[in-house]
């Protein structure tokens, strides 16, 4: 390679091309018309379609709960591009936290964060400083961190003051912090049950606000399978113990309907009746979650 | 802003998951930080969640996210020496190679992406240059 003339695989090519340009000369035009329309389009495929990631590749990548759950508040700022909704309609009212199960507590404590960024987003302080001070509440039930604790302060301080970006740092802040606890004191199976809790009720909000007001570029924030499925995947690596409580069962049972529901083709809107297909999917879940019969 | 960014880092140094972090994994996540702290002066919020992990020349690592058609996102990638330099590149969940805006200095590179359909995508890692070393992925949106 890279000496002149020597190579016999050049000597080959020049001989080659010298018999091409003949028979290209006697070529019909009909035909040459049709050789060149080939080349061309294997060109364009060629430019237009680089290699893609092969499936087993895509199988093996990295999935953490930390960086491959989306937060509420992600999901809520991708449904506020269309036009503001309608927060304050999405709040709930206060729900219970003498709860005994500790997979219950965790649920609702990752939906009380979701609540949070609703009522960030709402702009209602009185109702993040309520907020605030039931997911202390429910994290001094699960008996995490005294660092979690200080965080209710840090929430009262930045709602009094309208801090709303900082009040969403803190929000996500204080999530990361309770996990972080619940692994350092063993209870690593109640941290996806914090992001799913958290999940669903972002997910229950946000197809209640698209309801109201449909549009379609607010319903394609519902479109999320493969998230649904992670949150399967890990709910199925919980211990036994965790994985036969009847809610977490319950849960894990209805998760398969809503991947199915949440499988729209990629870059389509689902349509109304859609969204309120998950809405009641979701719904039935939380109201599960909240439901006080759990004092196991 | 600055308080922000501040409170972020510090945020993110208080809440570390699973086991103790490295002094290599620290600096790329502070060099990860340095570069996602860019972004919140557009008004990109940064996540608190992090990757941080290994790699070695010529190999990739690759990350699931889940993002939301509509939202804007910054994946900020830093490293530490003996790294030189590192690229960021972003798939679709079909694995096509998606077009992205692009930033890369030394052991530091990112790419913005505003995706169109929410779903999964997949960042990859690359470690263009340079030996074996700790690499930090955070991600922001607005």
């Amino acid at each position: 390679m890279g000496h002149d003339g020597a190579c016999p695989s050049k000597r080959l090519l020049a001989g080659n091309l010298a018999r091409d340009a003949y028979a290209w000369r006697f070529m019909k035009p009909a035909r040459r018309f049709g050789a060149i329309a080939f080349l061309l389009s294997c060109c364009v495929l060629i430019g237009a379609e680089p290699a893609r990631l092969p499936a087993e590749q895509m199988a093996k990548a990295i999935r953490l709960d930390a960086i491959s759950i989306p937060t509420p508040g992600e999901l809520f700022a991708a449904l506020e591009k269309p036009g503001k909704p309608n927060w304050v309609g999405q709040m709930r009212g206060p729900i219970g936290t003498s709860y005994k199960n500790r997979a219950q507590i965790a649920l609702n404590l990752g939906g009380l964060i979701a609540d949070g960024f609703i009522a960030v987003e709402a702009k209602d302080s009185q109702q993040v400083k309520n907020i605030g001070t039931d997911i202390i509440k429910l994290a001094k039930a699960l008996g995490v961190s005294e660092n979690v604790l200080s965080r209710g302060n840090s929430i009262n301080e930045f709602a009094e003051n309208n801090e709303w970006d900082a009040l969403q740092e803190e929000l996500e802040a204080t999530q990361n912090e309770v996990k972080s606890s619940m692994q350092t004191h063993r209870d690593q199976d109640l941290v996806i049950l914090v992001s799913v809790g958290g999940w669903i009720r972002g997910t229950q909000a946000v197809s209640s606000a698209v309801m109201q007001n449909y549009d379609e570029r607010a319903a394609k924030v519902l479109r999320q399978p493969a998230l649904v499925n992670f949150i399967q995947t890990k709910l199925n690596e919980v211990s036994p113990e965790v994985k036969d409580e009847p809610l977490v069962k319950d849960v894990t049972d209805e998760l398969p309907n809503v991947e199915k529901l949440v499988n729209f083709p990629p870059g389509k809107a689902p349509t109304a009746d859609e969204v309120k297909k998950v809405n009641e999917a979701v719904g039935k879940i939380m109201t599960r979650i909240q439901a006080k019969d759990d004092n196991k | 802003m600055k308080l922000s960014i501040f409170a972020a880092i510090v945020l993110t140094a208080a809440t570390a998951f699973a086991e103790p972090e490295s002094d290599s994994e620290v600096n790329a996540r502070k060099a990860a930080l340095d570069l996602a702290g860019a972004f919140t002066n557009e008004g990109f919020k940064m996540r608190d969640g992090h990757w941080s992990g290994t790699i070695k020349p010529k190999e990739h690592a690759l990350i699931a996210v889940n993002l939301y058609a509509g939202n804007q996102y910054w994946f900020s990638v830093g490293a530490t020496e003996p790294a030189k330099k590192i690229a960021v590149s972003l798939y679709d969940e079909t694995g096509k190679l998606m077009q992205t805006e692009s930033y890369s200095e030394n052991e530091k590179a990112a790419a913005g992406f505003s995706p169109t359909s929410s779903g999964q995508y997949y960042v990859m890692v690359d470690l263009v240059e340079g030996d074996a070393s700790s690499v930090c992925l955070i991600y922001s949106y607005k």
